[in-house]
C-alpha cells in the first residue's frame, strides 16, 4: 500500500473526485467509441502517423482548444472563488493550485499549440512549399507538445499539481515548501514540451530560410511568414535556457542539490532570473505570431496591401532582439539595485517603440481603406485599442521605481491580460476564422462568430478594467481571498460576471463550429475571403501535396498580383511529386517520454531507466532506417486537382 | 533523387542541405545551452557554502589527458572527413573509430575525476558550486556519451551501405557535432579549470 500511497491527491476535495470519475468516463467512451466505429485503424493512418504538415497544425488546433477550454475553468473557479470577500468555496492550497495551472495551461498549452497550429497550416502554403523541412520531426514535436500536456494535465488527480505559480520561485518551489509532487509535474511536463517546441523553431526556420518558392525573396515573405521566422529564431534562442533552469529543478527536487536553495551557497535569485530569461522572450514568441495575423487580416478586409512592410519587419526583428534584454523588469523589488533597475527600465520602454510603428502601420493599412468587418476583420480592429491599454500600462510598469506600487499588485494581472488576450487570444481567434475554410472547406457562421466576438471584447473589459482599480489599491494577486473592510467586494463581482460573459462567448465559438460543421455550405470558392497571399492559390481542403504546380512568386501578395495583375502564378507541367512516408515512431517515442516523465515525477527509478532506453531504441532506430518517401503521381494529381475545383 | 555533383556529397542533395542547415541551427541552440551553464557557473562559484573551492579540488592531470585526447580526437575526424571527401571509405571508417576511442578515453578519464570528487567530499549535493560544476561536466560529458553511440551507428551504416549522399551527410554532421563538444570543453578547460586554480 505504501507504494500507492505517493498517488494520493494532498488535498482531495468533492470535485477533484468528480473529475477523476468524468476523466475515467471520458476515456472508456473514447475506447468504446473508436472500437465500435471501427476506427482504430483510421485513427493511427491518418493522423497519430502523419507527418503531413496540415494534419499537425489541424491536431495542434484542436489541443490548443481542449487547453483553453480547461484554463478557462480555472479562471472561472478563480473569479468565483474572489466574487465575494471572504468566500469559502476553494481554500487556499486549492486556489494556488488553480492559478499556477491556469498560468502554465493558458501560455504553454493553450497559446503555443495554437500559434504553431496556424503556422504548420500557413507558413508552407504561404511560401508555397511541399512541407517543412523535416517532416517526420514535426510529427516528434507535436506528439512531445501533447505528451507533455497530457503529463501536465493528470497532476490534478494523481498526486496533486504544481502549486508554486506559474513562475515556480525558490524556494517556494522547492522541496520544504512544496512537498506534493506538483512541482516535479511542473518541471517535467514542461522539459518535454520545451523539447518538441525547440525542434519545432529549427525545423521552422529552415522550412522558412530554403524552402520558398521561386521568386520569394526574404523581403517578399507574406508577413505571417515573416513573423513566424522571427519567433521561432527567439525559440530557438530562449528555449534552452529553459531546458537548462528545469534541470536544475528537478535536481534540486529530485537530486538534493543546492542550485536554487538558501542553504549552501544556493542562489533562489537564479531560478528567476533564468526563467525570465526564457520567461520574457516567450512572451514575444507568442505575440509576434500574433502580429503576422493581424496584418495578413488587416490587409485582407482592408482591401489594402499592408502598410510599412519594411518598417514592420524591422519592427519585428527588434522586439525580437530586445525581448532578450528587458527579463529583469519582472523582479524590479527584488533587490538589483538602482542601476540595473535603470537599464532594464529604458530597455523595456524601447520595446514600446516598434510595437507602436507597428500600431500606426496597421491604422495606416486602414486608412482610405474599403473595410469589410467579418469576424477575422472585428477582432483585428478590437485588438488595436483594447492591446494599446495593454502596452500603456506597461510602460508604466516599466518604471522601475513606479512598479513598486504596482508589483504583484492586481494591477499586473490587469495588464498582462491586457496584452496578452487582445494579442494572442483574439489574434488565434481570427487567424481561425481566418484560415478555417482553408482547413476544412467550409466557412464559420459570421452571424454567430460577431455575437461571439461582442460577448467576448466586451466582457474582456468588465472583467479585466476593474482590476486595475483593485489593484492601484492594494489587492495582491494570488490571494484566495480578502475581508470585506477592503473594499474589493463589489470591482471583482464585477470581474466575476466579466468572466460568465468571456465564457458564454467562447461557449458561442464553439457552437459556432458546431453549427457550422452540420450547416454551412461546402460549396465555397477556394478563395472565399478575396485574400492575397498564395495559401488561397490552392484547393480548399488543401491536398495533401499542397500545389499541384510549384507557384512563381512576385510580391508579398502573389496571389492578388495574379488575380488583379496578370501575374501568371502556375507555369509548366505537372510532374510526380516526392512525399515523406508516414511513420509512428515520433507517437511511440512521445509515449515513452511520457512514461519517462511520469516516472521521474514519481522518482520511479526502474521505469526511468527502462524509458530513457526506449527513448534511444527510437534514436537508433531513426538512424537506420531508411526511408525513401513515394511518389504521387502525375494522373493521380490530376484526377485530385479536377475533383476539387469541380467540387 | 537529384545529386548536385558541383558540391561535396554531403551537401548533394536538397534534402542534405537542410539537414546541415538545421544541425547548424541545432547547435546554436546547443550554444544557448552551454551559455547558460557557463552564466549559472560563473554565478555560482564562489558560493561553495560549507564545500571545497575550485582552487581545493582541481587536478591538471587529469584535465590535461582529457584536452589533448578531445582535442586530436577532434582532429582525427577532420581528417575522416576528408577522407570521405576523396572517397577513401576503408580510411574514413578508421579515421571514425580512432575519434570514438579517444572519445571514450576522454570519458573514462572524466568518469575517474567525477569518482575523485566524490571521494574528496566534493559531491553534487555538497554545494551550489559542486552541483554546477559537476552538471556543467556533466553535460558536456553526457554529449559525448551520446556521440559515442551515435558515431558507432554511423560506422555501422557506412561499413554497410558505403559513402552515399546519405551516410556522408550524417558522417559531416556528425563531426560538425564532435567539433563542437571541443570547443565547447575550450571554454570549460578555460573558464573552469584554468581560471579555478589560478
Amino acid at each position: 500500500m505504501e507504494f500507492f500511497e505517493r498517488f494520493a491527491i494532498p488535498h482531495p476535495s468533492a470535485p477533484i473526485y468528480a473529475s477523476m470519475v468524468a476523466i475515467g468516463l471520458t476515456v472508456i467512451a473514447i475506447v468504446a467509441g473508436l472500437t465500435y466505429f471501427k476506427k482504430w485503424g483510421y485513427l493511427w493512418r491518418e493522423w497519430l502517423t502523419t507527418v503531413d504538415h496540415k494534419r499537425i497544425g489541424i491536431m495542434y488546433l484542436i489541443s490548443a482548444l481542449l487547453m483553453l477550454f480547461r484554463g478557462g475553468v480555472d479562471a472561472i473557479m478563480m473569479r468565483s472563488q474572489t466574487a465575494i470577500p471572504e468566500n469559502t468555496l476553494l481554500d487556499a492550497q486549492h486556489y494556488n493550485e488553480v492559478f499556477t495551472t491556469h498560468g502554465i495551461v493558458m501560455i504553454i498549452f493553450m497559446a503555443m499549440p495554437f500559434i504553431y497550429a496556424l503556422m504548420n497550416f500557413v507558413v508552407p502554403l504561404q511560401i508555397g512549399a511541399r512541407d517543412v523541412a523535416f517532416p517526420r520531426l514535426n510529427a516528434l514535436s507535436f506528439w512531445l507538445f501533447f505528451m507533455g500536456a497530457m503529463l501536465f494535465n493528470i497532476s490534478f488527480v494523481i498526486g496533486g499539481s504544481p502549486d508554486a505559480g506559474w513562475t515556480a520561485y525558490f524556494p517556494l518551489a522547492g522541496n520544504e515548501f512544496s512537498t506534493s509532487v506538483g512541482t516535479n509535474y511542473y518541471a517535467l511536463a514542461l522539459q518535454i514540451a520545451g523539447l518538441g517546441t525547440l525542434m519545432s523553431g529549427i525545423n521552422f526556420i529552415v522550412t522558412i530560410l530554403k524552402m520558398r518558392a521561386p521568386g520569394i525573396t526574404l523581403m517578399k515573405m507574406p508577413m505571417f511568414t515573416w513573423s513566424a521566422l522571427t519567433a521561432n529564431v527567439i525559440v530557438v534562442f530562449a528555449f534552452p535556457v529553459l531546458t537548462v533552469a528545469l534541470i536544475m529543478m528537478t535536481m534540486d527536487r529530485l537530486f538534493g542539490t543546492h542550485f536554487f536553495a538558501t542553504t549552501n551557497g544556493g542562489m533562489d535569485m537564479l531560478w528567476a532570473n533564468l526563467f525570465w530569461v526564457w520567461g520574457h522572450p516567450e512572451v514575444y514568441i507568442l505575440i509576434l505570431p500574433a502580429f503576422g495575423v493581424y496584418s495578413e487580416v488587416i490587409s485582407t478586409f482592408a482591401r489594402r496591401n499592408l502598410y510599412g512592410y519594411k518598417s514592420m519587419v524591422a519592427s519585428m526583428v527588434g522586439i525580437s532582439f530586445l525581448s532578450f534584454l528587458v527579463w529583469t523588469h519582472h523582479f524590479f523589488t527584488m533587490g538589483q539595485g538602482a542601476l540595473t533597475n535603470s537599464i532594464f527600465s529604458v530597455t523595456t520602454m524601447a520595446i514600446a517603440i516598434p510595437t507602436g510603428i507597428k500600431i500606426f502601420n496597421w491604422l495606416f493599412t486602414m486608412w482610405k481603406g474599403k473595410i469589410e468587418f467579418t469576424v477575422p476583420m472585428l477582432y483585428a480592429v478590437g485588438f488595436i485599442p483594447i492591446f494599446t491599454i495593454g502596452g500603456v500600462t506597461g510602460v508604466m510598469l516599466a518604471m522601475a521605481s513606479a512598479d513598486y506600487q504596482y508589483h504583484n499588485t492586481m494591477f499586473l494581472v490587469a495588464h498582462f491580460h491586457y496584452t496578452i488576450i487582445p494579442g494572442v487570444v483574439f489574434a488565434m481567434i481570427a487567424g481561425l476564422t481566418y484560415w478555417w475554410p482553408k482547413m476544412f472547406g467550409f466557412m464559420l457562421n459570421e452571424r454567430i462568430g460577431k455575437w461571439a466576438f461582442w460577448f467576448i471584447a466586451i466582457s474582456f473589459n468588465v472583467t479585466f478594467f476593474p482590476m486595475f482599480f483593485t489593484g492601484l489599491d492594494g489587492q495582491a494577486r494570488r490571494m484566495y481571498t480578502y475581508s470585506e473592510a477592503t473594499g474589493f467586494g463589489p470591482l471583482n463581482m464585477l470581474s466575476f460576471i466579466g468572466a460568465l460573459g468571456l465564457a458564454v462567448g467562447f461557449a458561442l465559438i464553439a457552437y459556432n463550429v458546431y453549427y457550422s460543421t452540420r450547416y454551412a455550405s461546402r460549396n465555397i470558392s477556394a478563395d472565399p475571403w478575396d485574400a492575397r497571399t498564395l495559401e488561397w492559390a490552392t484547393q480548399s481542403p488543401v491536398p495533401a501535396y499542397n500545389f499541384a504546380i510549384t507557384p512563381q512568386a512576385n510580391s508579398s501578395e502573389a496571389f492578388w498580383d495574379a488575380k488583379k495583375k496578370g501575374h501568371e502564378l502556375f507555369k509548366g507541367e505537372v510532374q510526380k511529386i516526392h512525399m515523406p512516408s508516414n511513420s509512428g515512431v515520433p507517437f511511440i517515442m512521445s509515449c515513452i517520454f511520457f512514461i519517462w516523465g511520469f516516472s521521474f515525477v514519481f522518482s520511479l527509478w526502474i521505469p526511468a531507466i527502462l524509458a530513457t532506453i526506449g527513448i534511444f531504441i527510437c534514436m537508433a532506430q531513426r538512424s537506420f532506417e531508411r526511408d525513401p518517401g513515394y511518389y504521387i503521381s502525375v494522373k493521380e494529381i490530376k484526377e485530385t486537382e479536377s475533383k476539387l475545383r469541380g467540387a | 533523387m537529384k545529386i548536385d555533383h558541383s558540391l561535396p556529397l554531403e551537401y548533394g542533395t536538397d534534402q542534405n542541405q537542410l539537414n546541415i542547415l538545421g544541425f547548424w541551427i541545432f547547435l546554436g541552440a546547443e550554444i544557448m545551452l552551454f551559455g547558460t551553464l557557463f552564466a549559472s557557473y560563473f554565478t555560482l562559484v564562489d558560493r561553495t557554502g560549507s564545500g571545497p573551492s575550485g582552487a581545493e579540488i582541481f587536478e591538471i592531470t587529469p584535465v590535461l589527458i582529457e584536452t589533448i585526447v578531445l582535442l586530436t580526437s577532434s582532429f582525427v575526424i577532420g581528417l575522416g572527413v576528408h577522407a570521405m571527401r576523396i572517397g577513401r571509405t576503408k580510411a574514413m571508417i578508421t579515421f571514425y573509430a580512432i575519434t570514438l576511442l579517444l572519445g571514450l578515453t576522454f570519458l573514462g578519464v572524466e568518469i575517474y575525476e567525477f569518482m575523485h570528487y566524490v571521494h574528496i567530499g566534493a559531491g553534487l549535493q555538497v554545494s551550489a558550486f559542486t552541483a554546477i560544476l559537476l552538471t556543467t561536466l556533466g553535460t558536456h560529458g553526457a554529449h559525448v556519451t551520446f556521440g559515442l553511440v551515435w558515431g558507432f551507428f554511423i560506422i555501422l551504416q557506412v561499413r554497410k551501405h558505403g559513402i552515399t549522399p546519405e551516410t556522408a551527410n550524417k558522417s559531416f554532421i556528425f563531426s560538425l557535432y564532435w567539433h563542437f563538444l571541443d570547443v565547447v570543453w575550450i571554454f570549460i578547460f578555460s573558464f573552469v579549470y584554468l581560471k579555478g586554480m589560478m
